[in-house]
């Protein structure tokens, strides 16, 4: 019995090897953005035949407008949902720290600069509490994040009547430093008859950092164990409370700069009771692969995502039809989003109990 | 096994892990209660007994994620306490871990490295060192036996047995000085408690201190050098190899009579308990 021993081996035969066809196939699914990409390939072309001038430069600016700003937000959100945890502050983070911009530079005159910064810290105090409430209580983010939309939601708006004596404030051009804000958030550049905006720059620079971060550095490791295999990474000594406190900050972020961005756009604020935007940022994640239950996805997929979006969305203006087919549009894609993320994961494998 | 015991403690020499009078305590509950143990290297410490005895915490103690209360922990003489598993990582200690600690969507070089990522360049643009990560993962792969495998699939791809040899790479890469073994409570297949004792055995021979935690008498006295009995996270018996054969072992692990009437001699010894 004991002569047996030093004759231990793994069993390692060679796999069976798949026909090629189906191996390309495993690794075109096993790519989270598979989805994204077939849908947004689609989109250009139903919509570039049936949607006049969708195709064009004045065309495109408009899409890739409403892409920028969605994909900001979809592109934090995707890195939340890697990470195994929800947002639904970021939309209403975005309202209230413009809100608080808007406060200090209208009452308090402030330069827009200062206002901006109080802002943002403003903005990442929120992304602390949820991620401290998340990573302390351990409660479904979800939950605690409706909190915090809720209380920041009633509290953009008392705020908001009270000092400007309505949902709206505005007039803040006239600010110290407005114009270095307006390059920075609201520089346009005319191609053809088309205006395109830096946020498209912005939203550019959120998917090429996170990707990178994602697949390149340690945090994105520890991003991807944290949202997939909680228990394992503590056990291999992974700050899971960190990183996701971290990626709590990061949608804050995100809230920020996108309220920044309409902000400057518009020369003020307008506080209006919605809980819509979140669920767009998260249809799109799905749709760029991100899975619901965390540990996988890709922010270039949730960029795709986003320009699906916003493809269908003026494809379907254009083509002149009605905006609520588009909702319906959004969620037969949502759905079959879910399906391919289903599949993907099968193909990819269970893990078998043992 | 005909091996001779390496003579290690020899006098003098400090043991490579030590614990002194060692408790762990949840509030005002001691899972771990006045522990000791000395091990040196290339000895197998085999941890027995039933559920809940305090096996789980000694393990969770000795990674990193716990810390302990009263006593000392020493290794190579050292008194240490781990605020992390990274840090006991670093001191030369890696655990395999019942659940394996693997990240099913993450690829098995990912899942290598995970939580000790090698990398390169300066911070703003640190950046993990891929090429290096797989090279070393292919390696270690092979040092256990599964050779050809591709460090880019995902861990969730991989078989039962190719999972275990993962789990136990790992440790055996990062575990310079002490590696602890935690046997899952799930029955394992006969290859998988091969992979087990083999790597058990490849970490004594090559100078290692074993803590293997497992709940099978019989393979536990085919490589095991001492053994600790833990029962109500107190020490109910720490035997050598000279002391127990392997039937004798079994009816101890078993809750035989000498388990129960030593159960009950400590319940004497600590009356309130």
């Amino acid at each position: 019995m004991n002569a047996g021993l030093p004759t231990f081996r793994a069993p390692s035969p060679a796999p069976p090897a798949r026909p090629t066809g189906r191996r390309l196939l495993d690794s075109l699914l096993a790519r989270p953005s598979a989805a994204a990409v077939v849908g947004l390939l689609v989109a250009l072309l139903v919509f570039g035949l049936r949607a006049p001038g969708l195709l064009t430069s004045g065309g495109l600016a408009t899409v890739l407008d409403v892409a920028a700003l969605l994909g900001i937000g979809a592109v934090a959100i995707a890195m939340l949902l890697v990470g195994g945890q929800f947002d639904l502050s970021i939309g209403v983070v975005a309202v209230f720290s413009s809100l608080v911009t808007a406060v200090l530079v209208s009452q308090v005159g402030l330069p827009i600069w200062p206002a901006l910064a109080v802002s943002l810290l403003v903005a990442l105090a929120v992304g602390a509490v949820n991620g401290l409430l998340v990573v302390a209580t351990g409660l479904p983010s979800f939950l605690v994040t409706v909190a915090t939309f809720l209380v920041l939601e009633g509290g953009a708006l008392a705020l908001a009547s009270a000092a400007a004596g309505s949902s709206r404030v505005s007039g803040l051009d006239g600010a110290a430093g407005w114009s270095s804000a307006e390059w920075v958030f609201d520089a346009t550049v005319q191609i053809g008859d088309g205006r395109f905006r830096i946020s498209l720059l912005w939203w550019v620079v959120a998917t090429v950092l996170t990707t990178w971060q994602l697949w390149r550095t340690r945090f994105g490791n520890a991003v991807f164990a944290t949202g997939g295999a909680g228990q394992a990474a503590r056990e291999l000594g992974v700050p899971v409370a960190r990183t996701t406190v971290l990626l709590f900050l990061g949608t804050a972020t995100a809230g920020w700069l996108i309220g920044t961005i309409g902000l400057v756009r518009l020369g003020g604020v307008q506080v209006a009771p919605t809980l819509g935007t979140e669920i767009e940022f998260l249809v799109v994640a799905v749709i760029g692969g991100c899975l619901l239950t965390g540990g996988y996805g890709s922010t270039l997929g949730a960029s795709l995502g986003a320009l699906l979006y916003a493809v269908a969305r003026e494809g379907i203006t254009r083509a002149g039809g009605d905006l609520y087919w588009f909702q319906a549009f959004l969620g037969m894609l949502l759905l079959v989003a879910l399906l391919a993320n289903g599949l993907v994961r099968r193909r990819l494998g269970t893990v078998p109990r043992s | 096994m005909t091996t001779p015991l390496p003579t290690a403690g020899a006098a003098g020499a400090t043991p490579l892990l030590e614990l002194r009078d060692l408790t762990v305590s949840f509030g005002s509950v001691a899972a771990l209660s006045r522990v000791s143990l000395q091990l040196d290297g290339g000895q197998v410490c085999c941890v027995l007994g039933e559920n809940g005895s305090g096996k789980s915490t000694l393990v969770a103690l000795l990674s990193g994620l716990l810390r302990h209360g009263e006593g000392e922990l020493l290794v190579a003489g050292r008194p240490v306490r781990f605020r992390s598993p990274g840090q006991a990582r670093a001191q030369g200690i890696a655990t395999v871990w019942p659940d394996l600690a693997i990240a099913p969507l993450m690829s098995v070089w990912r899942n290598f490295f995970l939580g000790a990522e090698p990398t390169r360049g300066v911070w703003p643009l640190r950046r993990l060192d891929v090429a290096t990560a797989q090279q070393v993962t292919v390696r270690a792969m092979a040092r256990v036996g599964v050779a050809g495998l591709d460090p880019d699939q995902a861990a969730s791809g991989l078989q039962a047995g190719e999972r275990q040899s993962l789990a136990i790479a790992r440790a055996l890469h990062f575990g310079a000085r002490v590696l602890v073994i935690d046997e899952p409570t799930t029955p394992m297949t006969l290859s998988q408690r091969g992979l087990v004792l083999q790597s058990v055995v490849t970490a004594r021979d090559e100078g290692l201190a074993v803590v293997f935690v497992t709940h099978s008498p019989q393979y536990a006295h085919l490589v095991g050098d001492r053994f600790l009995l833990l029962a109500r996270g107190r020490v109910a018996g720490n035997l050598t190899r000279d002391d127990v054969d392997a039937d004798d072992l079994t009816r101890l692990v078993a809750g035989g009579d000498e388990l129960s009437r030593l159960t009950a001699t400590l319940r004497r010894a600590a009356p309130g308990r």
